[in-house]
């Protein structure tokens, strides 16, 4: 299927390279400032060996964050969903809590924390947890009342609603949740090696531009792209084992 | 002993009675509909012996117990189908008993197959038709173990084809399985077509102004729909219909 739709934005993307390859040297303009396509994909080869070890830490921090995140902010749903007088309390001091930019957080919590793990964990748990507590939620509220009425008519207690109705009937939400905080777990982690780590994408990509080598600087955004991409699509793989019933829906309007 | 004996029952929402002083029984595996204009709380009554809301006043019986305020006394089956989406069939037919703690597979299947659904029970329900997902949630009902079926309008959003099929189709399955039912409904045929007896409820506050002993011998054949029998009960019974919204 992406095949056959994926042309379109693929072939727009190649254009708007091609412009960009064909004006940089047209207007001259020196390497420091703006490198060509072609300069970041070569330095993208070349400086494997650079770069790796700083990628394949992120990974990790990124993974480990993410995991931890979507823990918490699952649990936080459930127990807010269960509890109703908990949600009403929290549920607006949550949404308050996302005004605050991780951005300005960020120095406060090394301040509090020092340059360890903990403090870019807590960063990527922060931007994690959110979406999927949202999401969650709502696909928690939004269970079919015709359902509901049938689960209590038949006598189900407040745990096999909750279980047997309320997680599946969620479970759609819960993964757009995830495919959001996936992503943000890059951002996050990212971020968070800004504030001062011995390695990662955040490190390589401030030596890169406090030096002047723009084209590195290139290739950490480029990384930065593909991991946030493939952490998306890894969602996406495990949403259609997941939720089969779903997915199988689709052929049904064919028919 | 599924007998349900219902005494004296009262409820009011908001200072508006809907129920006043309603009586009825059923007795063990007697088929037993109830008609009544809408909005003359049927649904009120029938969230009462399902245990959702405690009367003002009046018992419950069922079987000798009292099964005021207990959920999951009675197996139910809602007007619209209510199947899980993400279960598949058989997770589905087998809900009602995996709720009350018991479930039987085997019995699932050669049920699914006894109704015409064998095949299906790795499909999702949106695979199914419309009256194959009733036939589904009627028998996720028969294979709950309470002794009692509460049927709501079950057929009410099937067109009138399936309708008369799906009528066929419960006459039969319920004659191998018998259970005591309480079906409402507000269609005099479907009633007289399938219960032993007809209760008809009056207008809110609601009571039963009128009982009818429906005599034909089962098992029933669609063409006593025909008769001159079958059409004297539905005169009379619209006529006690429309003295019951008249007052």
């Amino acid at each position: 299927m992406i095949m056959r739709k994926g042309w379109r934005p693929v072939l727009v993307l190649i254009l708007l390279l091609i412009i960009w390859q064909v004006l940089v040297p047209l207007f001259e303009v020196p390497e420091w400032l703006l490198p060509t396509p072609y300069q970041i994909g070569v330095e993208a080869i070349n400086s494997w060996p650079n770069y790796s070890g700083h990628l394949f830490a992120t990974i990790r921090l990124s993974i480990l964050g993410f995991l931890i995140g979507s823990s918490i902010g699952l649990g936080v749903a459930i127990i807010l969903h269960l509890v109703p007088k908990l949600r009403e309390t929290f549920y607006p001091l949550l949404i308050l809590s996302q005004n605050i930019p991780i951005i300005v957080l960020a120095p406060l919590l090394v301040i509090w924390f020092g340059f360890g793990l903990l403090p870019k964990l807590i960063i990527i748990i922060l931007v994690c947890f959110f979406p999927i507590t949202i999401a969650a939620l709502d696909g928690f509220r939004q269970t079919s009342g015709e359902l509901l009425h049938y689960m209590k008519m038949a006598g189900a207690d407040r745990r096999q609603i909750f279980w047997k109705l309320e997680w599946p009937h969620a479970m759609p939400s819960i993964f757009s949740g995830l495919k959001i905080a996936a992503t943000y777990s890059v951002m996050g982690a990212v971020i968070s090696e800004w504030l001062g780590a011995q390695e990662g994408i955040g490190v390589y990509m401030t030596l890169a531009s406090s030096s002047f080598r723009t084209t590195q600087v290139f290739v950490a955004i480029l990384l930065i792209m593909c991991l946030s991409m493939l952490f998306f699509a890894a969602i996406v793989l495990l949403e259609k084992r997941v939720i089969r019933w779903k997915t199988s829906g689709g052929g049904n309007s064919n028919g | 002993m599924a007998e349900l004996a219902i005494e004296q029952l009262t409820k009011s929402f908001d200072g508006t009675e809907v129920l006043k002083a309603l009586s009825l029984n059923i007795a063990d595996d007697e088929f037993v509909a109830v008609l009544g204009p809408s909005g003359s709380g049927k649904s009120t009554l029938f969230h009462l012996i399902g245990g959702l809301y405690e009367p003002d006043t009046g018992t419950i019986l069922l079987g000798g117990e009292n099964i005021k305020g207990q959920k999951g006394s009675v197996s139910y089956m809602p007007q619209s189908p209510s199947l899980l989406p993400w279960r598949t069939v058989l997770d589905n037919v087998l809900l009602g008993a995996e709720i009350a703690g018991h479930k039987d597979q085997q019995a699932a299947i050669q049920m699914m197959e006894k109704a015409g659904l064998a095949g299906y029970e790795q499909s999702y329900p949106h695979q199914l038709s419309g009256g194959m997902k009733q036939r589904a949630a009627f028998i996720r009902s028969l294979l709950s173990p309470q002794p009692l079926i509460l049927l709501d309008e079950p057929f009410s959003a099937l067109d009138e084809f399936t309708r008369s099929e799906m009528q066929k189709w419960l006459l039969d399955i319920w004659q191998h399985n018998k259970r005591s039912i309480l079906f409402v409904t507000h269609n005099i045929e479907e009633a007289l077509f399938l219960a032993d007896r007809i209760l008809v409820l009056s207008e809110k506050p609601a009571r039963v102004v009128a009982e009818f002993k429906v005599g034909f011998a089962r098992p029933r054949a669609e063409d006593i729909t025909l008769t001159e029998e079958f059409l004297q009960y539905k005169k009379d019974i619209y006529k006690v219909l429309k003295k019951g919204t008249g007052e």
